[in-house]
């Protein structure tokens, strides 16, 4: 059976709360319509911003999306959802089980305290990435984000555990306050990468500009965990399940030593 | 029964369920596996003194293991879960985690946990790392040679111990011979291990003693230097006999051993001095599992 498909009528004014939408497993398609999305301070039913294609309730895809549309997949248990263009803020926020693919950009703090699933972003991501709300202690905290693009700044701040995985660049203070996990950068990272690590793996393929101060270098090693780590990868469409994009040998750098220091920045080598 | 002119006892092997698992060592190279396998699972001959009973069983390539490092599968027997939970841990610390470049991950993924990494990783005082690969945790245990991989835990089974079968020669050599030849096909066969020397045990017992302390005590009936002073079940023309006991993750997977075993030795036939084949049989005391010869030979 094909999925729910939405299809956007009109790119909204103002930004619309799509969180209503991760509900639409235990519900029918015409209490789906019915369901109400909040924009600004209007109200939208479902069937009024869009086009409703009955089909599978487990898997949602969603047309002509705009950047305007926040908080899909939000909590979502169990969902496999397709957004056809770009996405707003907060993606996949508390996404429990399923998959969220976005074939365009999305903005700030998408996968932000992700609990399980696949988060898999295309094009770029904004600020924030997998990483706690303002004034919660927690980021991400299970589960794998692919993004394929660049991302913006403090992504994983706070991230509690999981796999963030960038092919592109990351912005300023990647890792920042990062409590444990696995954030993966192909690409180039900003300034202050690992900013308060206190656990965790900061695994780049480039060297920073800097390494902060307060890490220690402990000097070029191979891991035996990288392979099995790697191959953990392998069933993703990413470049991170190429055979020639793995490695076990790496510069490791422990730290930050401003705080627990029991993370480490690792550089391929 | 006669195979090759080899006579097959009308009789059964006793055995006895246990409780067991199974860990996968891996190395730099398959030679630093072993001297890790090897200790971790040395004085386990039986579960009379040692605690368990465990043995290697079988090389793993590369492509098998979880980190792609040549590696070893180690199967453990123990009468307990408790029993089992302690030696397993204690040969783990004691002999993987000291042995250079080797890592030590679960051969069994479901039952009860049997930690590894779990405790293991405290030996880092505070510098280990966990990292959860694929739903599975693994420890980073920081160590002189680099880092000791291990994974939280492994898990334990129900299993079946001291299948077992007789080989009655008329030499010592020719027993011998016969023996290595069964224990050779034997190890081609998946869950089972043969944990004596060599897989072959000497000293075969019997259940009791004259002795109050002792639970065992030699096979007397089988002894050839006491076929004239005990009830002995010897003919005249055996000179020498030797046991080989398999333990094995269910009763099938000893079927299949003790079959290829004795096929192996009956392969010999009575011209190389074997005369007969018999098992432990204790008369329903040991155990509730039976293995019939001739059934299994059937």
């Amino acid at each position: 059976m094909s999925a729910l498909t939405l299809t956007l009528k009109q790119p909204p004014q103002r930004r619309v709360d799509l969180s209503a939408l991760s509900f639409i497993p235990h519900l029918t398609v015409a209490e789906i319509a019915a369901l109400k999305l909040w924009e600004g301070k209007r109200r939208w039913r479902v069937d009024e911003l869009f086009d409703i294609e009955p089909g599978d309730t487990s898997k949602l895809v969603l047309r002509n999306s705009s950047a305007k549309l926040d908080y899909l997949g939000k909590d979502a248990d169990g969902l496999d959802i397709v957004v056809d263009g770009d996405a707003g803020a907060y993606l996949g926020m508390g996404f429990s089980s399923g998959t969220l693919l976005v074939t365009g950009n999305v903005d700030i703090f998408a996968g932000c305290e992700m609990r399980s699933g696949l988060l898999q972003i295309e094009g770029n991501a904004g600020d924030f990435l997998g990483s706690a709300l303002p004034g919660d202690k927690r980021g991400m905290r299970g589960g794998i984000i692919l993004v394929k693009g660049d991302v913006g700044d403090r992504c994983g701040d706070e991230m509690r555990r999981g796999i963030v995985l960038i092919e592109g660049n990351a912005g300023n203070y990647c890792a920042s306050r990062m409590i444990a996990g696995t954030i993966a950068v192909m690409g180039t990272t900003g300034n202050y990468p690992g900013y308060g690590l206190r656990r965790g793996t900061l695994l780049l393929w480039q060297k920073p500009r800097q390494i902060p101060p307060t890490y220690g270098d402990c000097g070029t090693h191979t891991l035996s965990y990288l392979p099995l780590w790697f191959a953990s990868l392998k069933t993703l469409d990413s470049r991170f399940a190429e055979a020639s994009n793995t490695f076990d040998r790496v510069h490791r750098f422990g730290g930050d030593l401003g705080s627990v220091g029991r993370g480490e920045i690792l550089i391929r080598v | 029964m006669i195979i090759n002119g080899i006579a097959i006892d009308d009789t059964f092997a006793e055995a006895f369920p246990m409780k067991a698992t199974r860990v996968i060592i891996t190395a730099l190279n398959q030679e630093w596996a072993y001297h890790a396998a090897r200790a971790m699972s040395g004085f386990a001959t039986s579960v009379i003194a040692c605690g368990c009973e465990a043995g290697i069983e079988r090389e793993l390539l590369p492509g098998e293991t979880p980190d792609g490092r040549p590696g070893l599968s180690v199967l453990f027997f123990a009468m307990g879960g408790k029993g089992l939970t302690k030696q397993v841990q204690t040969r783990a610390g004691q002999c993987v985690l000291t042995s250079p470049t080797s890592a030590l991950f679960a051969g069994i993924e479901a039952g009860k946990p049997i930690p590894l990494g779990e405790n293991m990783r405290f030996y880092g005082d505070g510098f280990q790392i966990s990292k959860k690969i694929n739903g599975k945790r693994y420890w980073r245990i920081p160590v002189m040679d680099r880092e000791f991989l291990a994974q939280e835990a492994t898990y334990m089974v129900d299993a079946v111990g001291g299948g077992n079968f007789l080989i009655l020669a008329e030499s010592q050599s020719q027993a011998l011979a016969a023996c290595e030849a069964a224990v050779a096909a034997m190890k081609k066969i998946p869950n089972v291990i043969m944990p004596f020397p060599g897989g072959v045990v000497r000293s075969g017992s019997k259940v009791g003693s004259k002795y109050k302390a002792l639970n065992a005590s030699t096979n007397d009936a089988f002894c050839p230097t006491l076929k004239g002073v005990t009830n002995s079940q010897l003919s005249p023309e055996v000179e020498s006999v030797m046991e080989i006991v398999i333990d094995g993750l269910t009763k099938e997977d000893i079927d299949r051993a003790m079959r290829a075993g004795i096929q192996a030795v009956c392969d010999l036939g009575v011209g190389n001095g074997i005369r007969r084949i018999s098992a432990g049989n204790y008369g329903g005391k040991l155990g509730p599992y039976h293995f019939h010869l001739r059934e299994i030979m059937a």
